[in-house]
């Protein structure tokens, strides 16, 4: 493998780590606050990018599309939670399990009656259509490099509010032990209204970025939902910076398994990846309850 | 999850299987009688899978094991049988070593030894872990087991598996619907039988037990891992039968079966059966798969109906269908 094509592949693994991050914050924050499995957050990946190809159809212009499907999937996503997943809280994970199972069936047909089966195109915005020389050979698509800056900018700009703002400090205590927090004064429920919403967002974020790359079709947030999923319980549950060193991990795991590795093998190995990590570890990288 | 030992009756359950598997015969004789073989087509289907959710509910209702990870056992099992049949078809070697073989005395136990030791293998990581952890941990292995039979290109990929030649039993072949639904029947009913005998074991005991509080189970001296692991691997061994047995039924296997969200349909069978009992999968499978079959018919729109339902049931229904036969029975004879 050259330079060139090693940078190359380096750079998606990254970009899909990066993607693969946006939508684990919003799983990992849930799960670790309320002790809630969200099997919908992949709808929520589905929904954001519906919303932003739809717009993109009637307005044109990519940006706007983006800034007003974020916000959009945001209140879908507080919407779920307030309608149906807040009243689940207190059940068992198999109530949790099933009734978000229910939800995919339920959102995937609703997204489907009102867009079709087909998949609805969403482009590639004109300014970053085109490739960016790196450095010597190496050229890269600029709207790759966009997903990975704007990646790596929403993950500072996540590690900044939840490390060094009161808001951040009130999430992490909900995550580390709900009940303390809120024996100490913390509105939990508020809080995680407010987690939810974000991390609605997020996973809109990131499916609106994957449209122009994948196809924006019914059902396309599943297989995201469970590599989002392998990442959250690989850094462990709760932890944001587990969340974004395990995403990466996996995002360069998997490009380099699936270009180095003959294919039955190389599917496999960020499973792999997993089990080793929790046999070792049965926790994840970096647990956040004790 | 598991009811109290207090309120088994084994006898009753015993009794309760003898009329699922009686009705479940009959079934040919109406469709026969009716004049529509589609319904033993039908019933195959059901039987198939109520396989594969007795297993399942063996580790989810007595266990209390969220797994989700058991339409990639089952589809193993599938594999299993079609893949021998595939190279005794060709006259090649799996591995260049074995013959293959369209005999299902030998396809059906290998099936279900393959699908026990991938379930055991997955079940020793899985298991070291609980809750949420667990959940995740299979349905990322179920995903693991879909991609690596999407990417087997030699065996069909992501289009699935045909069976060319015609398998067969002890040498004979098994021709028409009739006798392989009846022999599918009577997996089912030994499938029962052994889960039924198991779960009133002390093996049952402990693992009913380690679901319903680990802390005093360890407290007795008994580490709850091992029987855990012990049903896991038996549970992925039967669900893998049911898989071998829905790839010789339809002559097809393909990745499509091992989706997570057959996992998740199989956890719903149980579910919606009720888990307290052995038999309640069984319902679950016939309701389920009746379900599908008649919404389908009745609009592509179905699937919306069947996840408002699945949320139903969650929220209203927590015995499943068995308390509602317990409701109209209570009712007819009270108590």
């Amino acid at each position: 493998m050259g330079a060139a094509l090693f940078t190359e592949q380096l750079l998606n693994g990254v970009q899909l780590g990066v993607q693969l991050f946006l939508m684990a914050a919003g799983l990992t924050l849930v799960f670790g606050i309320m002790n809630m499995i969200n099997l919908t957050h992949g709808s929520l990946y589905m929904i954001g990018a519906f919303v932003a190809a739809a717009l993109f159809g009637h307005t044109g212009s990519f940006l706007l599309a983006l800034v007003i499907a974020v916000p959009a999937t945001a209140l879908a996503g507080a919407l779920l939670e307030a309608a149906v997943l807040r009243h689940f809280y207190h059940r068992g994970h198999l109530d949790q399990v099933l009734v978000t199972f229910g939800l995919i069936l339920v959102l995937n047909e609703i997204v489907k009656m009102i867009w079709g089966a087909v998949p609805v195109p969403l482009p590639v915005p004109q300014l970053l259509s085109g490739s960016v020389t790196l450095f010597a050979d190496v050229t890269y698509p600029s709207f790759r490099l966009a997903i990975l800056g704007v990646g790596a900018v929403v993950a500072l700009g996540l590690y900044a509010v939840v490390a060094h703002t009161r808001i951040g400090m009130w999430v992490r205590a909900g995550a580390s032990n709900r009940d303390i927090a809120s024996a100490m004064g913390v509105n939990v429920e508020l809080i995680f209204s407010l987690v939810f919403a974000a991390g609605a967002a997020l996973a809109g974020l990131a499916g609106i970025m994957a449209g122009p790359i994948n196809a924006v079709q019914v059902g396309m947030g599943e297989p995201v939902l469970i590599l989002a999923l392998v990442v959250t319980v690989i850094g462990g549950v709760g932890s944001i910076k587990g969340a974004f060193i395990a995403a990466l991990m996996i995002g360069v795991v998997d490009t380099f398994g699936r270009v180095l590795l003959p294919p039955a093998l190389g599917s496999m190995m960020i499973f792999m990846l997993m089990a080793v990590i929790l046999a070792w570890r049965p926790r994840g990288l970096f647990p956040v309850h004790g | 999850m598991a009811s109290s030992p207090a309120s088994y009756r084994p006898s009753s359950d015993m009794m309760a299987i003898a009329v699922i598997v009686a009705v479940l015969a009959a079934v040919p004789v109406v469709a026969s009688l009716v004049g529509d073989p589609f319904l033993v087509k039908i019933a195959t289907r059901v039987v198939v899978f109520a396989i594969a959710a007795v297993a399942l509910n063996l580790v989810l209702g007595f266990g209390g094991l969220v797994s989700l990870m058991h339409a990639g056992l089952f589809g193993i099992g599938g594999y299993v049988v079609a893949i021998l049949a595939f190279h005794a078809d060709d006259g090649s070697r799996l591995f260049d070593l074995f013959p293959g073989t369209t005999e299902l005395s030998i396809g059906l136990p290998l099936a279900m030894l393959v699908a026990g030791a991938a379930a055991a293998v997955m079940g020793l990581v899985s298991l070291r872990t609980s809750g949420v952890y667990f959940i995740m941990i299979t349905l990322a292995f179920n995903q693991m087991l879909y991609y690596f039979f999407v990417a087997l290109q030699q065996y069909g990929g992501e289009d699935g598996l045909q069976i060319m030649s015609d398998l067969t039993l002890f040498g004979h072949a098994m021709i028409g619907r009739m006798p392989f639904y009846y022999g599918c029947l009577v997996a089912l009913a030994l499938v029962l039988i052994l889960v039924q005998r198991l779960i009133n074991s002390r093996f049952g005991m402990v693992l009913r037990a380690s679901a319903q509080n680990e802390r005093r189970l360890t407290a007795i001296g008994i580490a709850p891992l091992r029987y855990r692991l012990t049903a896991f691997a038996l549970s992925g061994a039967i669900a893998g039968l049911a898989g071998a047995l829905l790839a010789a039924g339809q002559q097809f296997i393909s990745p499509a079966e091992m989706s997570w969200v057959r996992s998740g349909d199989l956890v719903v069978m149980c579910v919606l059966g009720g888990m307290a009992r052995v038999w309640g999968p069984v319902l679950g499978a016939a309701v389920f798969l009746v379900l599908e079959i008649v919404l389908s018919g009745w609009s592509t729109h179905w699937q919306l109906a069947f996840g408002l339902l699945i949320i139903l049931v969650v929220v209203s229904l927590r015995g499943g269908l068995i308390d509602l036969l317990h409701l109209v029975g209570r009712r007819g004879a009270p108590r």
